[in-house]
């Protein structure tokens, strides 16, 4: 970003008018920005070392000292694949969903009930982690079993949907789909704010140019708002993989590494799995659950750098 | 950044309004409104439930009154209510000055190194699960200060952990809107760096950076994970965040689910009850955010 | 002016929650207990989760009774609380397991107490129930091998020739048996398995641990998950604490020649034959119990929890162990027992049982 610029007659005069003031104001905000961004380079430092630390002993421990007597890479795969498995199901349902809801409020609805509308899909956000666990086992899970019975019945011969159905519908399926309701506030929200930034010369030139509604959409909005579309499922995803509560809850977590989401007997993903356990464990027991947290961390990393891979060569097209 | 370009305006000039545009049209608009309704289905099905299941629990003994030395499904959640309070207000005195500082450094003054690594790092914390916060943050304040430590303030860094990159991503995101010609109208007219931001970008983004608090509030407010291994449990009131235990919502509820005992309606009763008073809480909240937004949306032409 | 816009948000929102906060706090002196005991300070404790609604009624009742203490219990789990315990950050521990001489955790809790000396007594006794959702079928009976195949799977349907064999005359369905066990690290679980592995080791020959076993069953978090995920599902069975069940029915299980219920008086009874650990009760004050999970005498119910209280005779501070002494005192007392009783569901102790723990409470040095 430029400072005054000091080639015109104007920005001189200017730059040495307010010479004093504007060093020092401009010292002090810089530096308490860096001080800022550095503070949070250390938290995060401090949550890495954390985990580095405690997890440590259980990546040099032998199998038969780690729980259910499994190497450490035994162990961590199942949570792993989990983990993944879940946050995709609510990536995927997720994404498409906030886009649309997004674009309804920001390009279809009526203007003034636009705030309103955004307010409501917002409310979601709201809502505790608890009680989307407990409305998936109340209210969720039960509604599912009647589908759950026909997936299996009609489409049982795709491995996804194998079965045998579950009787109370805590499946793969179920928490994937209650993690996708939880991240589409935070998507919706991001992209919302980003299309309605769209710069009205883009849209009404192709307006101008007599494209309908959905072509002025998706020539202008969509291609304006891609990159910051994708950070927002970015900051999703990374709500879906970290979700304790609501998976610990919902899930019947019984089984080891399937692409089965209707049955009972599915893995765990990392975070559901430190929740269940840590409260018991003790010892090595606990490093191994706060080494998978650090796979975890590994996990986010990846994703991340992907998409800002992808969002990088957006930009550059 | 306004990089997107008009794609194939040549036919649209040469095609006019056929059916097949109109049709494609159509479709799109009936399945974007669809997408908007399925997303209200859930949010209505889970404002109806914990509406049903929680309103049995509210009572005035409710709001006024804690639940020490209450047995037999009496009590109520006063202490939880005000704990909620008290360690979501530190967590957002912690979280959003240096959130909306660092998501200011990265969009305005940011470079080389620092830059890079800020920007990675950010996009690991997104993932932390929250009970690893929690563990992290005991353990921080274990160090200094013993063993079996339970204190509010230690709640209040655990969620700092967890908003703070919502916080960032969503300001850095808003910020980054802001175009550029205004930057460069305020230089030119000599204005310092750090007026520019604080009078010109800020304002400008200012509805949006609102917009990214909420959300991040809204995300923790009803954390129980982190929570159940820092601020302990307690049925006593507590407004001191510095000093022993205190009590919240969203603990409070998962306690009366998990543990209800004889009296298991009651419990029960009480345990949507304040889910429903952590939704009321976040709803006011917004609403708030909501009126300042209205009063200081500024539209960039 | 945006900065100050930014601290109008802000500082609101501070002055709400204190606002709040301060209307709050008037509250204490309103909803305090009449009691003035002359016990004060305040002490933490940790630990099962199977204690938790137990010990919520014995500080309700007991702050009523002192209003000038404030005692927290934190339901982290009995590993939680154990090792708490043993760091010194809790001043007494709930436990669903007897302190193990494996990775020398017994020696560390007797140096915790530093001069004085550990105690460990049993605080609480709740029978687990075997919970189950089959609509049609009342009165469910079954016996220790067919309980065993059922949850490790090898019986499948209800209509089996085992299941119906201890249900002459029942009507069972073809559904299919959905196991319900607990997908978190339990003293419940543990219980449970070890009593499989005792009276039918030929059937049940997996290790006693406080995870479940067996992959493929449906699992729940926490004793609610479990039975909610049973009442949830047409065709499920599951183990729970007995006092959750509910509405939900109990299956009878077969002791010696009768089919048992799982009552509180059953669930004290197998406690009052079983002999004492003499491994995990070194001390003079460590009375840990071996179970007797195979006995077959009438009025008996061998699938119990027994959880455990843990604390020192001495402690730093004599304000800590005069409240710690007071309020074991009123846990492990009749009234105390009664209390948890009708509140949490559980069996009270029976008075040999009390006479034998009581002096190891007396033994606190408060004073």
């Amino acid at each position: 970003m430029s400072e005054v610029d000091t080639t015109t007659n104007a920005g001189q005069l200017l730059a040495a008018a307010s010479g004093g003031r504007r060093r020092l104001g401009d010292r002090v905000f810089s530096r308490t920005a860096v001080v800022a961004a550095v503070t949070i380079l250390a938290l995060l430092a401090g949550v890495a070392i954390f985990l580095v630390a405690e997890g440590f002993p259980a990546f040099t421990a032998g199998a038969s000292e780690l729980p259910e007597g499994k190497s450490f890479i035994d162990y961590a795969a199942p949570l792993a694949f989990g983990t993944i498995l879940a946050s995709l199901i609510a990536a995927l349902v997720a994404v498409p969903l906030a886009v649309g809801v997004a674009l309804f409020i920001t390009h279809i609805a009526p203007q003034r009930l636009a705030l309103t509308l955004g307010y409501l899909v917002d409310l979601l956000a709201a809502i505790p982690s608890i009680v989307y666990g407990l409305w998936g086992i109340f209210v969720l899970g039960p509604a599912a079993v009647p589908v759950l019975k026909w997936l299996e019945e009609k489409l049982g011969w795709i491995p996804i949907f194998e079965g045998p159905a579950s009787a109370t519908g805590r499946t793969m399926l179920v928490a994937g789909l209650v993690l996708a309701v939880m991240i589409l506030p935070i998507v919706s929200a991001v992209a919302r704010e980003v299309f309605a930034q769209t710069p009205r010369k883009l849209m009404e030139g192709a307006q101008a140019l007599g494209a309908t509604r959905w072509e002025m959409i998706r020539m202008t909005v969509l291609p304006f708002g891609r990159s910051s579309v994708i950070s927002g499922a970015m900051l999703g995803l990374g709500r879906a993989l970290g979700e304790t509560m609501a998976v610990t809850i919902i899930l019947s977590v019984s089984g080891a590494v399937t692409f089965n989401l209707i049955s009972q007997a599915n893995p765990s993903t990392i975070a559901a799995n430190i929740a269940l356990n840590f409260p018991e464990s003790s010892g090595l027991a606990i490093n191994a659950l706060i080494a998978t947290g650090l796979v975890l961390f590994a996990i986010t990393l990846v994703t991340n750098m992907a998409a800002r891979a992808v969002i990088a060569r957006q930009n550059h097209e | 950044m306004e990089s997107a370009t008009l794609t194939r305006p040549t036919t649209l000039l040469s095609g006019g309004l056929g059916w097949r545009r109109r049709a494609v049209n159509i479709t799109m608009t009936v399945l974007i409104t669809a997408a908007f309704v399925l997303a209200l289905i859930p949010l209505i099905s889970l404002v109806f439930e914990v509406a049903k299941r929680g309103i049995p629990g509210l009572s005035l003994e409710f709001f006024t009154d804690d639940a020490r030395g209450q047995i037999g499904g009496g009590g109520g959640a006063s202490h939880a209510i005000v704990g909620t309070l008290v360690i979501t207000a530190v967590a957002s005195v912690i979280s959003v000055p240096i959130g909306i500082m660092a998501a200011i450094y990265l969009n305005e003054y940011g470079e080389g190194r620092l830059r890079r690594a800020l920007t990675f790092f950010v996009d690991v914390m997104t993932g932390i699960p929250s009970i690893v916060a929690g563990l992290f943050a005991y353990a921080l304040f274990e160090l200094f200060l013993g063993p079996g430590i339970r204190l509010g303030v230690m709640g209040s860094v655990a969620l700092s952990v967890l908003m703070i990159p919502i916080v960032i991503r969503s300001a850095e995101e808003v910020l980054k809107i802001v175009p550029n010609h205004l930057r460069e109208a305020a230089y030119a007219l000599g204005t310092p760096k750090w007026k520019t931001i604080t009078k010109v970008v800020l304002p400008t983004a200012f509805a949006g950076l609102v917009t990214g608090v909420m959300i991040a509030v809204a995300r923790i407010v009803g954390e129980t994970a982190p929570l159940l291994v820092t601020t302990g449990v307690v049925d006593s009131m507590n407004t001191d965040p510095f000093n022993g235990r205190m009590q919240n919502l969203a603990v409070y509820a998962y306690n009366e689910y998990r543990s209800p005992g004889v009296f298991k309606q009651a419990a029960y009763d009480k345990a949507w009850a304040a889910a429903l008073t952590l939704i009321a809480i976040v709803m006011l909240l917004n609403v708030a955010a909501r009126l300042v937004y209205r009063r200081y949306k500024t539209e960039i032409r | 002016m945006t900065s100050s816009k930014w601290f109008v948000v802000l500082s609101a929102m501070i002055v709400l929650a204190i606002a709040v906060a301060a209307c709050g706090s008037s509250s204490d002196e309103t909803s305090g207990g009449s009691g003035g005991g002359s016990v004060s300070g305040e002490i933490a404790g940790a630990g099962s989760t199977a204690q938790q609604a137990a010990q919520e009624a014995w500080i309700a009742e007991f702050e009523n009774e002192n209003s000038g203490v404030t005692i927290s219990y934190d339901p982290v789990g009995s590993g939680g609380g154990r090792e708490q315990f043993i760091a010194g950050g809790v001043a007494y521990a709930g436990s669903d397991a007897a302190l193990s001489p494996e990775e020398g955790e017994l020696e560390k809790a007797e140096k915790r107490c530093k001069a004085g000396q550990l105690i460990e007594v049993p605080n609480y006794i709740s029978p687990i129930a075997i919970i189950y959702n089959l609509p049609g079928v009342e009165d469910l009976q079954l016996d220790p091998e067919t309980l065993a195949k059922i949850f490790n799977q090898e019986i499948t349907s209800w209509n089996d020739k085992a299941i119906a064999a201890d249900n002459p005359g029942a009507e069972l369905p073809d559904t299919r048996i959905t196991p319900v066990n607990r997908s978190d690290e339990s003293g419940t679980t543990e219980n449970f398995t070890e009593y499989l592995s005792e009276v039918v080791p030929s059937v049940w020959s997996y290790e006693v641990s406080g995870d479940w076993p067996v992959k493929g069953g449906e699992a729940a978090s926490g004793t609610s998950g479990v039975v909610e995920a049973v009442a949830a599902g047409e065709g499920a069975i599951g183990y729970a604490d007995a006092s959750q069940a509910g509405e939900l029915g109990i299956a009878k299980v077969k002791v010696g020649s009768e089919y048992a219920e799982p009552t509180p008086e059953a669930a004290a009874k197998v406690l009052e034959e079983s002999p004492l650990d003499k491994e995990l009760s070194p001390g003079k004050y460590t009375i840990a119990y071996k179970l007797d999970r195979k006995t077959e005498s009438e009025g008996t119910y061998p699938i119990v929890l027994t959880s455990y209280l843990i604390a020192c005779t001495k402690y730093d501070s004599a304000d800590e162990a005069a409240a710690v002494k007071a309020y074991a005192e009123y846990v492990i007392s009749p009234e105390g027992q009664e209390l948890a009783a009708e509140q949490a569901g559980s069996a009270p102790l029976s008075s040999a049982l009390t006479a034998k723990v009581t002096p190891a409470i007396e033994a606190i040095e408060a004073g």
